[in-house]
């Protein structure tokens, strides 16, 4: 179909695999600390909000290579995960997934911030004083009322990781069924001089960003971020 | 049992420093200008300002001390803002029911349909809630809070943000609720006359520390009250609404001190309200004038008579059924008449506001 061999599926499948993986997980891990971002009072935010954006001023490579010394066998957590009997994440789907994740925390943080600043801290405690326990103002009152937010955030860390290749060149390398995510494999075939094969895939990425995009601004012209 | 509070707060140029108790029955009102603390104290008490080394007491429940606190959704209370506070992906029903249905059944004291019948909002259920004016959402607001079946209810500039229109409809719900709902209340604000009309007790607030808590009565009987300092003295009397006369009157007060009110329709008779006379609408005279066109004139006992004030002295007395009535004279009018406690006077009203 299409044209595409079972590489090409495998890659297809690896990279979605990655993007859904990273997707939920950034949803669970931005969302405390975009609340934070948008209603603490400490003097440490500015330099968490820093950190966070961190990914998207440095190269690729810099993330990577230190995500490679730090997650491989002798690094940090690589060598704690060895001496426990468990493999250092170097050129693994684990160590891509930790890397995608780091490196689109600035896509999922940034709106949902938007969003809860938006929101301000009114109708949270108006929940409380209805009784609403924490889950349940989350639930029932902040989700509902910033889901745009989250749609964007979603929308563009999936997007975006789908993008990644230079930290997962770095640190995943190129094994198919493993590592070999679409950005790379298109990669692989540009260097084998097999230019059909590129393009196709190519092709489709376009296609896919352009479509994302298309749907996260007509989201937020229509709706903004906040009332969604 | 009492709410008693005890919180100290530093804060940039803003510091709070207070040590109260409030005793839990009917409406205490903070009152001082912005920035004096007021909101602040309010959010305190509310949990919503979690200041270290403040306590918090409500009866025998300790709300906040040293590391224990409990948290705004357990201690049942129910909050009214200043601003348009209502959940705007929910209609009014789900605004309304949001508390109702977490509060356990054995504490709920009141149901939807006394809520809506009390606050007049029964036709606006099913309402998305950007179709209400400012008037219905803060009326849904209190309805909401009401029906979580608080033990009390802070109230933070709930007219603030109201014109004087929409305030003038929300007062009387606000008064009734006062009344009816049996749920001591602590009302924020910085406008006099909602004090005057609502409050049992007042605190008055000023630089964030309490500069005194006393019954309004008190309040009022201070011509230097900071109550009057935007607007001058005013008298506070308490009274019974008659029917309308054949000259377009209605009578208040009982037969010894009657006056008549103008241009009341709204009000049923035979309601307990509160009017407010202001001290300069208040004349004296030694014998009762016949031939005037004020209509109001009552025979009072002077009781006190202040020390004049940029050329003004404020005489308080007492009418025939022993209410404080202000009156602004000149220092020179004191002398002429030879007026001193004991005299007893006609006062000669020219304006009565009814505050319901």
């Amino acid at each position: 179909m299409l044209g595409l061999g079972p590489a090409d599926w495998q890659a297809i499948e690896l990279t979605f695999k990655l993007c859904l993986y990273t997707t939920i997980i950034l949803l669970i891990l931005a969302t405390p600390v975009a609340w934070w971002l948008a209603n603490g009072r400490s003097a440490a935010r500015v330099a968490v909000q820093a950190v966070v954006a961190l990914p998207l001023v440095l190269p690729p490579t810099v993330l990577g290579f230190y995500l490679l010394i730090v997650l491989g066998p002798r690094g940090f957590v690589g060598g704690t995960l060895e001496s426990i009997g468990l493999h250092h994440l170097a050129f693994t789907f684990e160590g891509i997934l930790v890397a995608s994740v780091l490196s689109s925390m600035p896509f999922a943080v940034q709106p949902l911030t938007e969003a809860f600043n938006n929101l301000g801290r009114r109708p949270v405690e108006v929940a409380s004083s209805l009784g609403a326990g924490l889950w349940d103002r989350f639930f029932t009152v902040i989700l509902p009322l910033t889901r745009g937010g989250f749609v964007v955030a979603a929308t563009l860390t999936f997007a975006h990781t789908v993008g990644e290749f230079g930290v997962i060149l770095m640190l995943g390398g190129s094994i198919p069924g493993e590592t070999k995510v679409l950005s790379v494999l298109i990669y692989d075939h540009a260097e084998a001089m097999n230019y059909e094969a590129a393009h196709r895939l190519s092709l489709m990425l376009v296609i896919f960003a352009f479509l994302t995009l298309f749907v996260v601004y007509s989201i937020t012209r229509r709706f903004g971020v906040a009332k969604l | 049992m009492t709410l008693s509070v005890r919180a100290r707060l530093q804060r940039e140029a803003f510091t709070l420093d207070v040590d109260i108790e409030l005793p839990p029955v009917g409406v205490t009102s903070l009152f001082g200008r912005s920035g004096c603390g007021k909101t602040t104290l309010l959010r305190i008490i509310a949990g919503l300002e979690r200041v270290r080394g403040a306590e918090v007491r409500f009866g025998s429940q300790v709300w906040q001390q040293r590391r224990h606190f409990v948290p705004l959704h357990r201690r049942r209370i129910g909050l009214v803002f200043q601003e348009h506070s209502l959940l705007q992906h929910l209609s009014v029903r789900g605004n309304l029911l949001y508390g109702y249905k977490r509060t356990p059944k054995e504490l709920r004291r009141l149901h939807l349909r006394e809520a809506t019948d009390m606050l007049g909002i029964g036709e606006l259920l099913d309402r998305p809630i950007d179709h209400l004016s400012g008037g219905q959402r803060q009326r849904v607001s209190l309805g909401r809070a009401l029906l979580t079946s608080p033990q009390l209810l802070l109230l933070d500039e709930p007219m603030a943000a109201l014109d004087s229109q929409t305030k003038r409809e929300i007062m009387p719900f606000l008064s009734r609720m006062a009344s009816e709902a049996g749920v001591p209340i602590v009302l924020v604000t910085h406008a006099p006359d909602e004090v005057e009309r609502l409050a049992d007790r007042v605190v008055f607030m000023r630089d964030g520390r309490v500069e005194c808590s006393e019954p309004l009565r008190q309040a009022l009987a201070r011509p230097d009250s900071p109550l009057f300092a935007d607007d001058g003295a005013a008298s506070v009397l308490e009274g019974v609404l008659g029917p309308l006369n054949e000259h377009g009157l209605r009578p208040f007060g009982v037969e010894s001190a009657r006056l008549w009110l103008p241009n009341v329709d709204s009000v049923p008779s035979g309601q307990r309200l509160r009017v407010r006379i202001h001290a300069r609408d208040v004349s004296l005279a030694l014998d009762d004038p016949r031939r005037i066109s004020i209509q109001n004139h009552l025979r009072v006992t002077i009781e006190r008579i202040g020390s004049p004030r940029a050329g003004r002295s404020v005489v308080a007395t007492r009418t025939a059924d022993q209410q404080l009535l202000l009156a602004e004279v000149t220092p020179w009018a004191v002398e002429k008449l030879g007026l001193e406690p004991g005299m007893e006077p006609y006062a000669l009203i020219k304006s009565v506001a009814l505050m319901g």
